[in-house]
């Protein structure tokens, strides 16, 4: 059985903080097919179109009849361990570090067999496992045999925490405390058992329904946060970014306008300031120092969260220039994602439909409650999931978006 | 000897000392609130261009950006819809002359201690005259509260779920000073001219309403008024001249008799 983990002791500040190291991360354009799945947390293989057969690993044509009609199908993971091993020797630095470690070789009820990471409370061969596909720390899919049925202190699995962004004993700084969500965030971190909670809260003389609610968790520090203010986002990373294991920027600015029915700028602007300059500020002043700290022990740094939109794929008109700010945002976010990469710390990019807020007050349900948002968002950390398109109408449209993006411009627009 | 020679010969033996009524500008600083589906004021943001680095190696310097209304400023006419028709009355058009005058100091800081809502009434200027005198046409007449004491945003601000509480004139102050005094115009240590509950006064912000509805300018965010005499202090309030501007930031100064 796992060990549940215990809170990690004080870090000897006269030992060199460990640098990040990477697994392998090459991958062929079709194998970033189990990659771009993953992403989203599914598990999916190629399906041939003519045969039927699943395969493993993936491949430009049909290995049983060479057809190239590939499709990729989500697979539910269920197979069997047939063999499994201990790995107590690499020269790869990443595995090196971490030895030693389990590996299996498992077939899938689909069909084909694959070589897995293990998780420790897989019995001997022969046993069922699920197999899920889930990104390690280069940012790519790799496959994990997980016993078939959820066993105590599970997430707290030496190999599987590797894969993950458990917020189990990390810092975590929430940059808006002020909005439902920001407090929905702050609790469900807290209580998937998050060490500690910084939350943010820009122009501190006006007060906040929650506030108290707020300052009463021992956990949670208020701190003054203003992304539109290059000082006060440089000063409070100085103070704090070496301690920031997972950062959740959810500062947002959001007005119901599109082109014609405001006159000017200025509300444009003030979204770009926010949700775009603001997580450029963000990451300038936070980046170095969660990069430095990509493999400091149990609580490493490992996540960057951005509240983003599912106006960020296509516009919506009637909220068009926040949808353009969002799209804005979202590329500045995969920058990032290159960026935190080479240390290991995912970038998790959240899509959701309009919440529930008052921002959204004339849009009809279904509005995601910001509840769901914040649930989704811990969830995503918990299994890893670096895409993220919570509730209902973020599936939908981004089901539509993938069918056909010009279809949906249109549909949107009407 | 002529008046400007008398001037710098006083102020070069150091007879003249020079007030700084001016708080700093800084991100930090409180800016105006308006509802948040209102359109909104910049407050002042500072980005570095370059120090001495890869970004320029010799030297410093920074851009910032603010709204015409941010820190200490100045407020002309224009920027309120009663004085939106007047002659005059935008930054670059008014007259230069307007930006010196003498200032009348009441010293309102006990009562606003006491009551962060105080208004400034006739009857509390007419006490004040009676000591001091008959404020002088074409004063300043600066409200001094000891807010600028407030270092704390929260308290300066001083919001509660019924909005602003910050001391300000009442509707017949300000109309006595416009038509009984013929005042310049009037200044607070607070954020704005008028009272934090003044949108429930009538009219809505008084202050601002008949002294620009008259021609008449304000100040706000003033510091150091604790430092000036009753009377007798020599203002220089020269805001930016930005065309048809409403208002703007500015090093607002104070001349008295050391």
């Amino acid at each position: 059985m796992t060990q549940e983990i215990s809170r990690p002791r004080k870090k000897n500040p006269v030992l060199r903080t460990r640098l990040p190291t990477l697994p392998p991360a090459a991958r062929s354009r079709i194998a970033l097919g189990l990659t771009a799945a993953a992403a989203q947390g599914r598990f999916e293989l190629q399906q041939c179109g003519e045969c039927g057969s699943v395969q493993y690993p993936p491949r430009e044509a049909c290995q049983s009849c060479l057809s190239t009609r590939l499709s990729w199908k989500e697979q539910s993971g269920e197979g069997e361990l047939l063999a499994s091993t201990v790995l107590h020797h690499s020269n790869d630095l990443f595995f090196r570090e971490r030895l030693p470690w389990r590996l299996g070789l498992v077939r899938l009820g689909s069909g084909p067999m694959v070589v897995t990471h293990l998780h420790g409370d897989v019995p001997a061969a022969p046993a069922k496992v699920r197999v899920a596909a889930r990104l390690d720390r280069a940012g790519q899919a790799v496959l994990v045999a997980l016993p078939d049925k959820e066993t105590p202190h599970m997430a707290d699995d030496r190999q599987l925490r590797e894969f993950t962004c458990d917020p189990k004993f990390r810092k975590v700084l929430v940059t808006d405390g002020k909005t439902a969500v920001g407090q929905a965030l702050v609790k469900g971190i807290l209580k998937a058992e998050a060490d500690l909670v910084w939350v943010g809260h820009a122009e501190p003389w006006k007060k906040f329904t929650g506030l108290d609610e707020l300052q009463i968790i021992p956990q949670v520090t208020l701190v003054p946060l203003d992304l539109t203010d290059s000082k006060n986002v440089r000063e409070l990373a100085a103070e704090i970014g070496g301690k920031v294991d997972i950062l959740i920027n959810n500062s947002e600015y959001h007005r119901a306008f599109g082109i014609a029915n405001r006159q000017g700028v200025e509300t444009a602007r003030a979204e770009m300031d926010v949700n775009y300059f603001g997580l450029l500020r963000l990451a300038q002043e936070f980046g170095p120092a969660m990069r430095s700290r990509g493999a400091d022990g149990l609580a490493s740094a490992v996540a960057w969260v951005n509240l983003l939109s599912i106006y960020a794929l296509a516009n919506f008109p009637s909220h068009g220039t926040f949808s353009a700010s969002k799209a804005a945002a979202q590329s500045l976010a995969q920058c990032l994602r290159a960026e935190m990469r080479p240390a290991g710390v995912r970038v998790v990019n959240v899509f959701p439909g309009p919440i529930d807020d008052e921002w959204n007050q004339l849009l009809p349900p279904p509005k995601i409650a910001p509840q769901s948002l914040a649930n989704a968002v811990v969830k995503a950390l918990r299994d890893g999931i670096e895409d993220v398109y919570p509730g209902d109408v973020a599936q939908e449209w981004l089901e539509r978006w993938r069918d056909n993006p010009k279809a949906l411009e249109r549909e949107l627009a009407a | 000897m002529n008046a400007v020679s008398s001037f710098i010969e006083a102020f070069a033996s150091g007879k003249i000392r020079v007030v700084d009524l001016t708080q700093t500008l800084s991100p930090e600083f409180p800016y105006i609130a308006l509802p948040p589906e209102m359109g909104q004021a910049w407050p002042f943001r500072i980005e570095e261009v370059s120090r001495y680095d890869e970004r320029g190696p010799a030297w410093y310097w920074n851009n910032f950006s603010c709204g015409e209304h941010t820190g200490t400023h100045f407020d002309a006419p224009i920027h309120w819809v009663s004085g939106k028709d007047l002659p005059n009355t935008a930054t670059d058009s008014i007259p230069p002359e307007r930006f010196i005058g003498p200032a009348c100091v009441l010293d309102c800081s006990r009562e606003s201690a006491a009551d962060p809502d105080f208004l400034l009434t006739v009857e509390f200027i007419k006490t004040w005259e009676k000591q001091h005198g008959q404020i002088p046409a074409k004063s300043w007449v600066l409200m001094r509260t000891d807010w600028s004491k407030r270092h704390d945003p929260v308290e300066y601000q001083n919001y509660d779920e019924t909005g602003q509480h910050t001391p300000g004139p009442d509707v017949d102050a300000v109309k006595f000073l416009v038509a009984e005094r013929d005042v310049l115009g009037f200044g607070t240590e607070s954020i704005g001219t008028d009272a934090g509950q003044a949108y429930h006064l009538r009219p809505p912000y008084p202050c601002h309403y008949f002294m620009h509805g008259a021609g008449r300018y304000g100040l706000q965010c003033l510091t150091n008024l604790d430092q000036l005499p009753p009377t007798g202090a020599m203002v220089v309030a020269a805001p930016l001249k930005i065309r048809n501007g409403s208002g703007s930031p500015l090093r607002a100064l104070a001349l008295v008799s050391s």
